[in-house]
């Protein structure tokens, strides 16, 4: 388990680690950006009206037939290439918000009561997540969008949910396991506290520790996963934006020397994701007590 | 050993059957099967002929059973589309899937071990920190972009590799092969590369983080001390002991391996099994997805039972009863 460390401490070594204050700082800026999209953006690029046909396939404003309001370029529709990508990143912050939230929960429920009870319900709940595990949460993902017939953010938010709660379910069993034998626990039990406000009071907390990683890089993961289902076809429909499904419509042009389509929604969304990696790394090392510093 | 083996393998029959209940489930459920073979203009008495003819009237038990008999002998039914045998279909594919995931194996390991290792003997140095930062931007980038950015640099600016297709093949029996012929090697190049980018970070990490703990061990500083020469102690005493642990990652990532050649399958137009099941999600062509999703759970399924085992054999430490 962790070592006792004071929230201070903590503090501190963040403030001194500077890609993990960078990756924060591009998290926080995402985050603003995404929930004030409505008021930024020059242009609602799903709405009709805002979207005009004349101004499709314009280049960025700094080269030959750049036009103002469009910073980066337009697409084949006209949409603007900054506020899409900016309504896209939306996209990908309530989907990857969302999974985490479902299938964490999901899945840190199934690994506390199959680490704490064990016996059948741990083979069976370990067996399930095995299988899950090696098919992958890509394939998965993949496979039930392809299957499932309604389409939409739900569905993907529901698709991915599916294929990703193992992830917490193994890190949770693996963390309540060590956590049932410490003596506080042991000690709650022979006062003969019941087994729920014992897991609630004294497991769970105690073995969240592990889960707060995988929650950051999960957050990366399952970001990258929507927009490449998006990019494939089989995730968010046309009607959405998304990071994943400009990039497949720009495609198309790059034989044309229309890059702008793919490079800006691209590097919005390796930017996106290198900086919840940046944290991700910091918060592993940091909890992580084995690994000197 | 033996009642270890053979737990897993029963356990490996009870996976693929509760796989093969699902696709059932898909395969009678969630489309039409009768609508879609007798067509959307059918008159009720055509749409009896085929319930009668397909055996979907009879009861449910009796159709899974069916499903299953059929499955063993390798009959998936036919494709909605093409009206051919889907397994065939499949099939046909395979050997160009097969050699993409095998030259993308190839990048990984080779390209994964040998630079986790190198940047584990000397952390601080700057050629380190730039493969380190490499391979952050290797987990940071989604293999579609990887792919399409590739295409972009090499195919459409650079012009010396060709963006899409399997170039030149020869046939070789049943196997259809671009290897033999330099086009084909040459249109293999950008979507290998694509497919090994994600699983080269990941090795690497693991190479690395594992050399990094085995490195401060003592045995280690025995060996050193004894004077044996780098490369020794480098392979024979701290890689054997981390290559275990990242072979066995490797392979327990297959399922994420055919996940990205589906991808990059569909980034190249690769004519592999990956851009097949697209194009037959795409179209709702049931028998191939189904007959998809069972190969794919078999082929997974049976390369974690072999991994598992042989890292029971090869692992000293571990011993199962």
């Amino acid at each position: 388990m962790t070592k006792p460390r004071t929230r201070s401490k903590m503090l501190h070594s963040f403030l001194h680690d500077p890609p993990a204050v960078a990756g924060s700082v591009i998290l926080l800026l995402f985050i603003v950006a995404a929930l004030g999209a409505p008021w930024i953006t020059p242009q609602n690029p799903y709405d009709l009206e805002q979207v005009s046909l004349e101004h499709f396939l314009k280049p960025p404003i700094w080269m030959e037939g750049g036009q103002a309001p469009f910073v980066l370029g337009t697409d084949d529709q006209g949409r603007d290439i900054l506020s899409t990508i900016i309504y896209g990143c939306r996209t990908s912050l309530i989907v990857g918000f969302s999974v985490v939230l479902i299938a964490g929960t999901f899945g840190v429920l199934m690994g506390l009561v199959a680490g704490y009870y064990g016996g059948w319900i741990d083979a069976l709940a370990m067996r399930l997540a095995d299988t899950v595990f090696s098919f992958s949460t890509t394939l998965l993902a993949i496979l039930l969008l392809g299957v499932f017939k309604k389409t939409g953010l739900g569905t993907v938010i529901a698709a991915i949910s599916i294929a990703d709660w193992v992830r917490y379910a193994r890190t949770m069993r693996g963390s309540v396991l060590e956590v049932k034998e410490e003596a506080y626990v042991m000690a709650a039990k022979a006062t003969g506290a019941r087994d729920f406000r014992l897991l609630a009071r004294h497991v769970l907390p105690n073995a969240i520790p592990p889960i707060l990683v995988v929650v950051a890089v999960d957050l990366a993961v399952v970001i990258m996963l929507e927009a490449t289902l998006s990019f494939l076809g089989v995730g968010v429909p046309l009607t959405e934006p998304s990071l994943g499904m400009m990039i497949s419509i720009g495609k198309n042009y790059i034989y044309a020397g229309m890059w702008w389509m793919v490079v800006f929604p691209g590097a919005a969304l390796i930017l996106l994701v290198v900086g919840i990696n940046l944290f991700a790394d910091w918060l592993r090392e940091e909890l992580n007590p084995k690994i000197g510093r | 050993m033996t009642t270890y083996i053979l737990r897993r393998l029963v356990q490996g029959v009870v996976v693929l059957l509760a796989v093969s209940m699902i696709c059932f489930i898909i395969f009678r459920y969630l489309g039409d099967p009768v609508l879609t073979m007798a067509g959307k203009y059918a008159t009720q008495q055509e749409i009896q002929e085929v319930r009668r003819a397909f055996g979907l009237d009879q009861p449910t038990y009796v159709q899974y059973g069916r499903f299953i008999w059929n499955a063993l002998h390798g009959n998936f039914g036919k494709s909605y589309v093409s009206r051919v045998p889907a397994l065939g279909l499949i099939l046909e594919r395979f050997p160009a899937t097969f050699e993409l995931a095998c030259a993308a194996m190839l990048i990984a390991l080779t390209l994964g071990i040998g630079l986790g290792v190198a940047v584990s003997l000397n952390p601080s140095s700057w050629p380190s920190r730039l493969i380190m930062a490499g391979s952050l931007g290797g987990i940071s980038v989604p293999t579609f972009l990887t792919g399409v950015l590739l295409i972009m640099i090499f195919a459409v600016y650079i012009g010396i590799l060709p963006p899409f297709g399997r170039g030149e093949t020869v046939q070789i029996g049943f196997w259809r092969t671009g290897l033999l012929t330099a086009d084909g090697l040459r249109h293999l190049v950008l979507p290998a590369t694509t497919l090994a980018m994600y699983q080269l970070a990941v090795l690497l990490r693991l190479t690395r983080a594992g050399m990094r703990e085995v490195l401060a061990e003592e045995y280690i500083k025995t060996a050193w001390a004894k004077g044996l020469p780098p490369g020794k102690v480098i392979v024979k005493h701290a890689l054997r002991n981390v290559l275990i642990p990242v072979v066995t990652m490797a392979g327990l990532q297959f399922g994420e391996l055919i996940a990205f050649s589906i991808v990059t399958e569909t980034i190249f137009q690769w004519p592999g099994m990956g851009n097949l099941l697209l194009q037959s999600i795409y179209e709702t062509d049931q028998p191939v997805i189904v007959t998809y999703i069972m190969l794919a759970a078999f082929l997974i399924i049976t390369i974690n039972m072999v991994v598992d085992i042989l890292y029971a054999v090869l692992n000293p430490k571990i011993r199962y009863d």
